[in-house]
């Protein structure tokens, strides 16, 4: 058995990097949005938007699959529209997959940035407002910075689960070699044919590797944070 | 003139406040921990709604809920100094002091150097803000409210959450930025002795409504004050001229109404405005001219009023010519000395006992 992955291997690693990042990307600023209205504002049916973006923690992955095919498939509501308006197909492609990852990872980057969100002492808020700072200024000067901590913690729990997640992504974009086949789908995939063990174990360490060093990144970020905010 | 009149209803409380005092100068707003004070302070910065009222500042009208006028907290132009000091943890002592000041609009009427110099803190601006101690962080917190430029600086119990000697290490500036910047301040307190030392203009707070007001010499002698410092802390407070220091005695003279009181040698010029705390408990009342005494100050008055105050004590109000003291004296001498409004008297006080309390109290004003 050779330790050294194929190219198609490597192009999984790629692809799931890829599509990780997109989706974090994609989630980062709406979870922000979401957090803060779940922490910050008193509005009618909040209990009802905080279960609802829970959701994907409880359901099974590949109903949530199901319901982006029934949405963003090409015949779906969202998905027909966004092909004929502005020509962007998000089935069978890794973009596709990328909105998959990012709605199952939403709930764990909302819930590290409401707690973060809910540590920020509002009096802060309230000097930098007496000092003459709006409401956008004080977000960007003093609420956002003082969150960053749990914001980049969520986008690095995020990113992880991102990478590892199966059911939603194999139900909704396929299992398309080089585009939607991500390290766990090929993984998967190796276990179903004769002989694949080795490029399984291969597969499996990588992942395995990925994820270790993104959990001891955020950790070593997440201290040297507190240690200059002098915590 | 700063003047406020403001309701504001939060469940079984109530607010309603009602005050004006002259500008520049340090009105006190003064009562019982829990009277209302920072909801007032709330109010007046703009960080709550009032449910009805009007704050005007010399020709700025910051709310007006009839003409349906609300400037909001940012654009109200009022540094605040809240009892803690909440520095931005993320910035740097120079990073927090510029905060104010970037967002600030011309004219400046202070600049980063003259507060650094004022609050003693131009060696820690590179510092970050949790290695600074309390008094220090609060020395910033004033600093950052300053150099915003405001139209008024409202202190919430700035030395609250200061221990004894914190406290008298920040104290002393904020007389200085009172004496050297013509910047309006109003001062929330449930200390006496801060206010004694800071204020001008005195409101007297209870249960959420101002009870009473006016110039803190004015004040020192009402009935409402007595009921909230208590007996022990009861005294006139009155204006003097400092007058030559004494050649032969080596104490400074001090002109208070028609009389005059020899205090420890003073760092003041002839002519200072000087105010003087005369604590009731510590003045003694004669009925004739008092000799071989080693008492050094011996003022003349009247008396105008004898007040029955609580556990067998009258306290008496003099008129020494423009002013009024008051002495506390037992029941027991009251009726031996037959005293009684209109009979003339002479208040003594040793110039040791004036200078035991003087610490700051008596204080000159420019």
């Amino acid at each position: 058995m050779t330790m050294w992955p194929s190219a198609d291997e490597f192009a999984a690693l790629h692809l799931s990097l890829s599509v990780a990042l997109r989706s974090v990307l994609f989630s980062l600023p709406i979870a922000l949005l979401f957090a803060w209205l779940l922490t910050r504002r008193r509005f009618l049916g909040r209990t009802l938007l905080d279960a609802f973006v829970h959701l994907p923690l409880v359901l099974p992955p590949v109903m949530v699959g199901y319901v982006l095919l029934l949405l963003f498939g090409s015949r779906g509501p969202v998905g027909g529209w966004l092909q004929r308006e502005l020509g962007i197909q998000l089935i069978f492609t890794r973009n596709g997959a990328a909105l998959a990852t990012a709605v199952m990872s939403f709930p764990l980057m909302v819930r590290a940035m409401r707690l973060s969100l809910e540590s920020v002492e509002r009096g802060l808020e309230d000097a930098a407002r007496t000092l003459g700072a709006g409401a956008l200024d004080r977000f960007a000067t003093v609420t956002l910075p003082l969150m960053l901590p749990g914001v980049l913690a969520g986008a690095i729990t995020a990113f992880s689960a991102a990478l590892g997640e199966f059911g939603a992504v194999i139900t909704f974009v396929s299992n398309i070699p080089g585009e939607t086949r991500t390290l766990p789908l090929a993984l998967y995939t190796a276990l179903q044919v004769p002989g694949g063990e080795h490029a399984a174990a291969r597969l499996a360490l990588m992942s395995f590797m990925l994820g270790m060093s993104g959990l001891l990144l955020s950790e070593w970020f997440a201290r040297r944070v507190r240690r200059l905010l002098g915590r | 003139m700063f003047s406020v009149a403001v309701k504001k209803r939060r469940g079984s409380f109530e607010l309603n406040a009602q005050f004006e005092s002259p500008t520049p100068g340090v009105v006190a707003l003064f009562g019982r921990s829990g009277c209302g004070k920072s909801t007032l302070v709330q109010v007046i910065a703009g960080l709550l709604d009032a449910d009805v009222g009007r704050i005007a500042l010399d020709d700025s009208l910051l709310l007006d809920t009839a003409a349906q006028v609300n400037v909001p907290a940012e654009r109200r132009r009022i540094g605040v100094v809240f009892q803690d000091p909440r520095l931005f943890p993320h910035m740097s002592v120079a990073a927090n002091l510029d905060y104010g000041r970037k967002r600030a609009a011309p004219p400046f009427f202070v600049t980063l150097d003259a507060v650094a110099d004022l609050l003693g803190i131009g060696h820690l601006m590179d510092r970050r803000t949790h290695q600074l101690s309390g008094g220090e962080q609060q020395r910033v917190a004033i600093g950052r409210a300053l150099l915003s430029q405001p139209h008024l600086l409202l202190l919430d119990e700035p030395l609250a959450s200061l221990d004894a000697a914190r406290r008298s290490e920040v104290l002393p500036y904020l007389e200085s930025l009172r004496d050297q910047l013509a910047v309006p301040m109003a001062y929330v307190s449930h200390d006496f002795d801060e206010v004694l030392r800071l204020a001008t203009h005195l409101v007297l707070m209870d249960a959420g409504r101002t009870i009473a007001q006016g110039e803190l010499t004015a004040m020192s002698l009402n009935a409402e004050l007595r009921s909230i410092i208590g007996p022990e802390a009861v005294g006139a407070i009155i204006e003097g001229t400092v007058l030559d220091p004494d050649g032969l005695s080596g104490l400074t003279r001090i002109r208070v109404g028609r009389g005059e009181l020899k205090v420890e040698p003073l760092q003041a010029a002839v002519g200072a405005k000087l105010r003087v705390q005369l604590l009731a408990r510590d003045l003694i009342v004669a009925t004739s001219a008092p000799r071989d005494l080693s008492v050094r100050n011996v003022i003349e008055g009247v008396v105008t009023q004898l007040v029955n105050d609580s556990g067998g004590s009258d306290l008496v109000s003099i008129d020494i010519g423009g002013a009024l003291i008051m002495a506390r004296i037992t029941c027991a001498a009251t009726r031996e000395l037959l005293l009684a409004p209109g009979r003339p008297v002479w208040a003594l006080v040793k110039s040791v006992s004036l200078r035991g309390h003087l610490g700051g109290l008596l204080h000159a004003r420019a």
